[in-house]
């Protein structure tokens, strides 16, 4: 091991040290690459396919444990449960017979006005095969990928609302951030006043934080925040979170605005993953001048 | 008669390369169960122990190497940044190694106190480096440091009662 030891009788290569510098350097050089660049991706989903079917069989037992608990699910909660559904489907039957006609109006409407027409989204199922073990993000991964079309940048919901985007692709899994993760955010508006604003993950689970909100902004207890669809990343209408505390503190510039999600973010084990990314017409370029420095009204330029 | 065995033949039990790469290969699936909730928070890292104790008992097999590689393949599975589970399991390895003759000169015990600030500075590591590149640090995570610290003891028990058969067989 020591180095002032005088005689060596085996020769085991490069002393302790040196590897770990070694090594160490190469960690700090992928870590570099990795939050710069996006180079690695190719080796990741590749790594990613040798890693999947030891992942599977890891998540086996408990997949076997959902199963069997489901088969044994007592006679009677299965009537009370199909009785319930029965009830809640003829509700949403004659609700769904209204949102059709309504449907058909507003497409008129907007014929009529000459607006872009809002699409229907289809969706698939997916089931949540494998939770983030880091602590420190809040990513779920879903057992379809490139092989089921899915593309990164797709928006996943639950039933009751959005629960996050997908951010990375793998041939048969896909990595989806949960708008609980930290700095991750969607843009929304609030459902009773239209009022827009920008809602962020707190990177802990069950809290959002509505940012840079004047202390006069109308938020009350209870609003509920909707996707508003402006970024072009989010289909507008979803129900993202719910206000659930707001605080004005006169001596802040914003107000401290917590809000819950509305959708089971951690609770679901099926997803719907939304198969459209929204087109929207390319933002006109305008030509920043940094060479001068001085902003110059009035040339902006759609050549 | 057996606790001299433990004691004194400890370094002399033979070790397949197999054993060492299967005995990894079972941590990392530990490692990857679907951990959730408040289990997350305690979740031991059954990698960085076996590393260390293969770094502690046969530091001749498993080197810093192998540290590394274990490392980006848990950084492929966890989606963290590459490099930064083989950052902190170089490390430890590093440690490990340089460490080996004084951890092993305790019992048990003792042992476990001696490796528990390697296993902490593997884990400041790596949350050092998830808050220089994301901006932020959860401390509930160093709690997986003091499981881990004490899950020592019985891998330690574990891992030589599965060697221990061979080298019987070898004497008979």
């Amino acid at each position: 091991m020591e180095q002032n030891q005088p005689l060596r009788f085996f020769n085991r290569g490069p002393s302790p040290a040196v590897r770990l510098i070694f090594f160490a350097l190469l960690s700090l050089l992928l870590l570099f690459v990795d939050v710069r660049y996006r180079y690695l991706e190719s080796i990741r989903s590749g790594l990613s396919v040798l890693v999947y079917p030891l992942q599977r069989l890891v998540t086996a037992p408990s997949n076997l444990w959902y199963e069997v608990d489901a088969f044994f699910v007592s006679h009677n909660s299965l009537i009370r449960d199909n009785a319930e559904l029965r009830n809640q489907h003829a509700l949403d039957a004659a609700q769904l017979l209204q949102l059709e006609v309504l449907k058909a109006e507003n497409q008129h409407l907007r014929n009529l006005l000459m607006v872009q027409q809002r699409a229907d989204y289809p969706m698939q199922l997916a089931e949540i095969m494998y939770v983030e073990r880091d602590i420190f993000n809040r990513k779920i991964l879903l057992d379809k990928g490139t092989q089921a079309n899915v593309l990164a940048g797709q928006i996943v919901m639950d039933d009751s609302g959005i629960v996050g985007q997908v951010t990375r692709v793998y041939p048969w899994m896909s990595e989806v951030t949960l708008i609980t993760d930290k700095d991750h955010a969607v843009p929304v508006q609030v459902l009773r006043n239209g009022l827009r604003a920008v809602v962020f993950g707190s990177g802990d689970t069950g809290e959002l934080a509505l940012r840079y909100m004047p202390i006069s902004s109308d938020i009350q207890n209870g609003d509920v925040l909707v996707t508003s669809g402006i970024d072009g990343t989010y289909p507008p209408g979803l129900p993202v979170a719910k206000v659930i505390r707001v605080e004005r503190d006169p001596a802040y510039p914003f107000a401290r605005i917590l809000c819950a999600p509305i959708a089971g973010v951690d609770k679901q084990r099926q997803l719907l993953i939304l198969s459209v990314l929204l087109k929207l017409p390319e933002r006109p370029e305008v030509v920043v001048e940094a060479a001068t420095g001085k902003p110059k009204n009035g040339r902006r330029g759609n050549r | 008669m057996r606790d001299h065995i433990q004691k004194d033949q400890e370094f002399q039990l033979p070790v397949s390369r197999s054993f060492i790469a299967a005995s990894l290969l079972v941590a990392l699936m530990l490692d990857w169960l679907p951990w959730q909730g408040v289990w997350l928070v305690f979740r031991p890292d059954f990698v960085a122990l076996v590393v260390l104790y293969w770094c502690t008992h046969k530091p001749y097999h498993v080197g810093i190497s192998i540290a590394w590689t274990v490392g980006i393949l848990a950084d492929v599975a966890d989606a963290s940044l590459f490099g930064q589970h083989a950052l902190a399991y170089s490390v430890l390895a590093f440690s490990g190694i340089v460490l080996h003759r004084r951890v092993l000169m305790f019992n048990l015990r003792q042992q476990t106190l001696q490796i528990f600030p390697l296993l902490l500075l593997a884990y400041a590591i790596y949350a050092a480096v998830h808050w220089q590149l994301r901006g932020n640090i959860s401390w509930e995570y160093f709690i997986g440091s003091v499981v881990t610290a004490l899950l020592w003891a019985p891998l330690t028990i574990l891992l030589q009662a599965l060697r221990r058969p061979r080298a019987a067989s070898d004497q008979l």
